[in-house]
């Protein structure tokens, strides 16, 4: 058989961030008519390899060749040039235009939506994508949004496709579509590579896959042969266990009871639908559904930072007393005695203060305590230290700011300084959305901790297969309402899948 | 179309931080350069030898002792408020109203000697006079302060424009107690009584001044990095979202923060009005309420730093001033100069913290290889 010429291949490619190497002498090959999935953990390079094929990042040395010819990709203008298109993990669609201009935007030659629109709907009937071209961004899901994105690079020309972990917001059986789609244009002999941190997505979807580790290439392996063990290994450099424990609750008693409760949002519209639930003390309650299903309000509205319009949440004390805690802002419940930890989905922007350091990062819960006018840097710096050791995080010194830290160190750093004031409650959203493997059950492993001493566990969480084996019962939110809850014992992928998408229409069935 | 594309010359990355001494060496060398560009410039455009400007520069600042202590003196203002808007900036609050809030303290402290005069003992009126313009200031920081904070209103724009109310104020007020009548002007005011005058300390007329602003620059270092109004500022500015879910009240925040900010500007008010030219005219602050800005952000909002972004500026002002008379040149020419040196300070920051690398395409056959 004749040698395949590669569609891109990558030379002894390097590239630095400050003192931070991304990627160190990669060489690697992409080829035609096959899906490779790309996987590395957090801060293994993966991204900054790919952003350098799509033009975003120009590589310190090394070279890159388009079917076998050198090429320069200083732009990710170029980048079209070339056939190369890049679905980023962040849409970048401009949300008031519709499909076909976001489409169409910034391409040269003559405006005409109508022809674009035909070719949109080319494009759409060859490889079984639903997009309307008319329909404006601002009213499209997020799958959608992500369909809108991959036929943009089609419309150029991409032959050689990049997707950045593109089920990262997409239910299951969007995710079951979307790879649909993509095998379709693997047998049309497109190159596709696919960036994501879920095992079970690159057993069913790619070839081959590719494993960087600390921003160099390890190997790769058809995925015919390979095991999500030895995928992981690879990833990991040391033998890892895939596990997640579900110890038994002990002696669950009811810790936080949430009745009724409404919110809308700035613009109006209902984000919280009468949600009603009670989590007990010494269980994880999962909370399972599409994002943008209300999660985020309901965990902001418990930790007092989100206006309600109705309902109420209250907290019930070992000895039954009853505190109200709606109305109160994040300080005054603090006040009251209730320990209540958040881990927030934007761990940068306000868990943490991107730019101060782990001390400082860690004061930020506790710097009023004492009367002194002055700050007390010594508790925090003995917090932060502790932290660090135990939960292994990888950081140059207290003193780092904590924006130069990977995502699981971000997150370990937050959930460390939020267990650590000894919660009675624990609400964490998407606490390992962008963790590598390794950091994922560090976390998951962190919050059996906390169950096991008794602490109310709120999760929020996105990877069903996770939130089954973790969780004690399962909440499942959809548009706003609880659609079902469901035992994590014995509850089937399948059915929180359905429950996240059961329309409101048939909720009273 | 060609089919081979030219590599980029250079491409900008970041740097991994550097030393101390390095990121020095880069300073003093953009200041070198900056000095050879303005002697260049010098030759070219008035034939003068540039030694001798820049040697004009250092005595118009330092000639003479009264040079020395009107330098001193014109610091310590321009340093005061750039302390006063330096707390307002960490928490992203962008005051450019120094100028009015200063102004509205000059008001106060004049407005208490004219009217106050006779009426109690000295050191009580210079008492109400220190705080009627903490006052002045405070409110006039408070109101763009409590506007931002209730509905998110710009506070760019709405210091800016608290600075025109001020110098109207303060014109209507000259016009009002004009002396003598029709001059439109103040005068110095008390200059029989030296009523409201600040005591000389040390035989030195403006040493007080000087005393008070140094002890200012601890104060306002150890606030900012060491108390917890400090530390709420900072979270403040780097994020509301993070301050709101670790229960600060970021409309507080803001509201004492430039109560603060104002009022330490009110105090820079009281050392001009009281301290130094014992009398008001609308342009008395000088247009250093918005000076005080680049020293603060030269200094990167160090309080300690910015003693030496504050006498730069004030030196070069000086010396151009001096240029001018010496060599007959326009005033602007020295603007040129100092332009030219500030251009290189800021500029080298973007050294410090990327490299230029250019490339060399070497070594093409490892892709023929493959």
């Amino acid at each position: 058989m004749e040698k395949r010429v590669p569609a891109v291949s990558i030379r002894n490619v390097s590239k630095s961030f400050g003192r931070v190497q991304a990627n160190s002498h990669v060489s690697m090959d992409i080829y035609r008519g096959e899906i490779l999935a790309l996987l590395g953990e957090n801060g293994s390079g993966k991204t900054t390899l790919m952003n350098m094929l799509a033009g975003i990042y120009f590589p310190d040395e090394g070279h890159i060749a388009i079917d076998g010819r050198e090429v320069v990709i200083a732009s990710p203008r170029d980048a079209y040039d070339l056939g190369i298109g890049m679905i980023h993990q962040h849409f970048k669609l401009v949300d008031v235009l519709t499909a076909a201009e976001n489409i169409v935007l910034g391409l040269k030659g003559r405006l005409d939506l109508k022809a674009a629109s035909r070719r949109i709907r080319e494009i759409c009937d060859a490889y079984g994508f639903e997009v309307d071209p008319n329909q404006k961004i601002y009213d499209m899901s997020v799958s959608q949004k992500q369909t809108v994105e991959i036929v943009k690079v089609l419309y150029r020309g991409a032959d050689i496709l990049i997707l950045d972990e593109p089920t990262a917001v997409l239910t299951p059986q969007e995710s079951d579509k979307l790879f649909a789609v993509l095998r379709n244009m693997r047998n049309d002999g497109k190159a596709i590579v696919i960036i994501t941190h879920k095992m079970h997505e690159v057993k069913a979807l790619s070839d081959r896959v590719a494993v960087l580790r600390k921003g160099e290439y390890i190997g790769d392996r058809p995925t015919a042969v390979t095991s999500e063990q030895e995928m992981t290994n690879l990833m990991v450099g040391r033998p890892v266990s895939l596990n997640i424990e579900r110890p038994a609750p002990h002696d669950p008693k009811p810790r936080l009871e949430v009745k009724d409760l409404t919110v809308r949002n700035e613009e109006g519209i209902v984000r919280l639908d009468h949600v009603s639930f009670t989590a007990n003390s010494g269980e994880i309650l999962g909370i399972a559904g599409i994002s943008g299903s209300g999660q985020k309000e309901l965990l902001e509205a418990i930790a007092g930072l989100q206006v309600t319009e109705s309902g109420s949440v209250t907290y019930i004390e070992d000895d039954g007393r009853r505190e109200e805690l709606i109305g109160k802002d994040p300080l005054a419940i603090q006040e009251m005695g209730v320990a209540l930890s958040f881990v927030p989905e934007d761990r940068l922007g306000m868990g943490l203060v991107a730019n101060m350091d782990l001390t400082d990062n860690m004061m930020l819960r506790t710097f009023r305590s004492g009367h002194s006018p002055f700050t007390d840097r010594k508790g925090p710096r003995h917090v932060a230290e502790s932290v660090v050791e135990e939960l292994e995080v990888s950081t140059p010194g207290l003193g780092t700011p904590v924006r130069q830290l990977s995502g699981g160190n971000v997150q370990k750093v937050l959930v460390g300084r939020e267990i650590t004031s000894a919660p009675t409650v624990l609400l964490t959203a998407y606490a390992v959305r962008g963790l590598d493997i390794n950091s994922s059950y560090t976390i998951y492993d962190l919050i059996n901790r906390q169950k096991e001493k008794g602490v109310a566990v709120i999760y929020v969480g996105e990877d069903l297969d996770v939130l089954i084996e973790l969780s004690d019962r399962i909440l499942v939110l959809c548009g706003g309402r609880v659609s079902g809850v469901l035992d994590g014992g014995t509850a089937t992928k399948e059915e929180v899948g359905l429950l996240m998408t059961k329309l409101g229409g048939d909720r009273n069935e | 179309m060609s089919e081979k594309k030219r590599e980029p010359l250079l491409h900008v990355s970041k740097r991994a931080s550097l030393p101390w001494y390095a990121v020095w060496g880069i300073r003093l060398a953009a200041v070198a350069l900056a000095l050879v560009l303005c002697a260049i410039v010098s030759i070219l455009v008035t034939g003068e030898n540039p030694l001798q400007i820049f040697s004009t520069i250092i005595s118009g600042a330092f000639g003479t002792s009264r040079k020395v202590w009107m330098t001193l003196q014109n610091t310590a203002i321009l340093l005061c408020i750039s302390l006063a808007v330096t707390p307002a900036f960490r928490m992203r609050f962008w005051n450019v109203g120094g100028e009015g809030q200063a102004l509205m303290g000059c008001l106060a402290s004049a407005a208490c000697m004219i009217l106050l005069r006779g009426t109690m003992p000295n050191w009580l009126l210079i008492a109400c006079m220190l705080l009627a313009s903490l006052l002045a200031g405070g409110i006039w920081g408070a109101i763009p302060a409590f506007f931002k904070a209730k509905w998110n209103t710009n506070e760019t724009l709405f210091t800016l424009m608290m600075n025109y109310i001020a110098t109207q104020l303060v014109a209507y007020f000259v016009i009002l107690w004009e002396v003598p009548k029709g001059a439109g002007k103040i005068g110095i005011i008390n200059q029989q009584t030296e009523i409201g005058w600040l005591p000389v300390v040390g035989g030195q007329k403006y040493m007080l001044n000087v005393i008070i602003v140094s002890v200012l620059v601890l104060l306002m270092f150890f606030y900012l990095n060491y108390s917890k109004h400090g530390f709420e500022i900072s979270v403040v500015g780097e994020s509301e979202r993070t301050a709101h879910y670790v229960g600060i009240k970021v409309d507080r925040v803001i509201i004492r923060t430039m109560i603060l900010s104002g009022a330490v500007c009110g105090l820079a008010g009281f050392l001009l009005v009281g301290g130094t030219e014992h009398t008001m005219t609308t342009t008395i602050v000088a247009g250093r309420g918005f000076t005080a800005v680049m020293v603060s952000w030269l200094a990167k909002f160090n309080p300690i730093w910015m003693i030496v972004t504050s006498m730069l500026l004030v030196v070069l002002e000086r010396g151009a001033g001096q240029i001018a008379t010496n060599f007959g040149l326009s005033s602007s020419f020295a603007d040129i100069l100092t332009g030219i040196i500030l251009f290189f300070i800021i500029g080298s920051e973007f050294f410090i913290f990327y490299k230029i690398s250019f490339h060399h395409s070497d070594a093409k056959e490892a892709i023929a290889r493959g």
